[in-house]
């Protein structure tokens, strides 16, 4: 379990929003991609870290790293799958 | 000729306040019905109620208004659409269930194929008092399986599999109990804390966990005149098998022990909750 260093190829900032919309935000991010880039989805601790990533697999995409940004906030790496 | 109430509430007829006229339940199971049969219910409604339907409070379906005269057709009409009235009195009632693992997402166990096989088991059955199952699929527990004389709750046991792990730390957040941590690379599970809600292994971007898709079973839960919440005795029992030998021998230590109207919360009181553990260590031993 290497550190391992991803290309971003988007950002999202979901911190601003409350469940559902954390989801919804974020999986518009998603649309926004073609099949293989990464997002970068920033989240707050709680209730998004806790489901967030759930819902993000549930959609088909590929999640790569969780990364905690010690200050409150996580940062989530997925790999869109699909067009 | 006086009609026999007690038959009649038997066969699912509820007497009404407006005399001769009852309302009919029906036998559902894990709240679940089909097109054909909403129809043949809405037509019988029509027909020989006044229109309306009542959503009882455990997932089955109730035709007020049905006159005494009528029930025979009223069985008939109702026996085409693969329709039968369901039960009241002191016997196993409507088995419920929530959507479970085969629509849910948090589904973590098949409550509808659960909640056919108990209902074929034990519909109907009579005993001292009413009997109530009750089937969730998961921790969030929107079927309140505690409050049933025997609640049924899916959960999944897990085991981190190294060797899938990308080491991405979602399955440590995702955990609600704190029993998930990662310590140096490595996944440590704390089974004390563990409550097999399973969003580790449902989180996991590879789903790198062993799992045992199993149940949690409450008894004695009442929440009517009295409030009670069920509870385990068994911490997750991991397959059907057993927890259908157990099942069984909750109902007949219900059968063998309890009293006329007495629900089986009751029962375990007065003859002694020890009891009944050793009954059941002893059949989840056997």
């Amino acid at each position: 379990m290497a550190e391992i260093e991803f290309e971003i190829d988007d950002n999202v900032d979901i911190t601003d929003v409350v469940c559902p919309t954390t989801f919804v935000k974020a999986k518009v991010a998603l649309e926004e991609l073609d099949d293989g880039q990464i997002l970068a989805v920033k989240m707050n601790d709680g209730e998004p870290v806790q489901n967030v990533p759930r819902s993000i697999k549930e959609e088909g995409h590929k999640i790569l790293k969780l990364i905690n940004n010690e200050d409150g906030t996580f940062t989530l790496i997925v790999k869109k799958v699909g067009d | 000729m006086a009609a026999d109430y007690a038959a009649l509430k038997k066969g699912g007829f509820m007497r009404q306040k407006q005399k001769n006229n009852f309302s009919l339940r029906l036998r559902v199971v894990g709240g679940n019905l089909t097109s054909v049969q909403l129809a043949k219910i809405a037509e019988v409604a029509e027909k020989f109620g006044d229109g309306h339907v009542h959503m009882t409070s455990r997932q089955s379906v109730e035709i007020p208004f049905i006159k005494l005269d009528d029930i025979d057709e009223v069985k008939a009409a109702l026996a085409e659409g693969g329709v039968e009235p369901g039960v009241c009195g002191p016997r196993v009632r409507t088995v419920t269930a929530c959507q479970g693992a085969a629509i849910c997402p948090s589904g973590c166990i098949d409550t509808y194929s659960l909640a056919k096989e108990l209902d074929e088991r034990y519909f109907a059955r009579e005993l001292p008092h009413k009997f109530k199952f009750g089937i969730t699929g998961c921790q969030n527990n929107c079927l309140k399986a505690e409050e049933n004389d025997l609640g049924i709750k899916g959960g999944i046991k897990v085991k981190w599999r190294e060797s899938d792990c990308i080491g991405c730390g979602v399955c440590e957040k995702a955990c609600r109990t704190g029993a998930v941590k990662i310590e140096d690379g490595k996944v440590i599970v704390d089974e004390s804390k563990c409550n097999f809600c399973g969003r580790c292994f449902k989180a996991c971007p590879t789903e790198a966990w062993d799992t045992i898709h199993g149940y949690i079973v409450s008894f004695g839960g009442l929440f009517g005149n009295s409030i009670n919440k069920g509870e385990a005795i068994i911490p997750f029992i991991e397959d059907k098998e057993k927890l259908m030998k157990i099942c069984d021998a909750a109902i007949e230590f219900f059968a063998e022990n309890a009293k006329a109207g007495e629900r089986f919360k009751f029962t375990l009181d007065r003859v002694g909750k020890d009891k009944f553990v050793d009954k059941i260590m002893e059949v989840y031993n056997g």
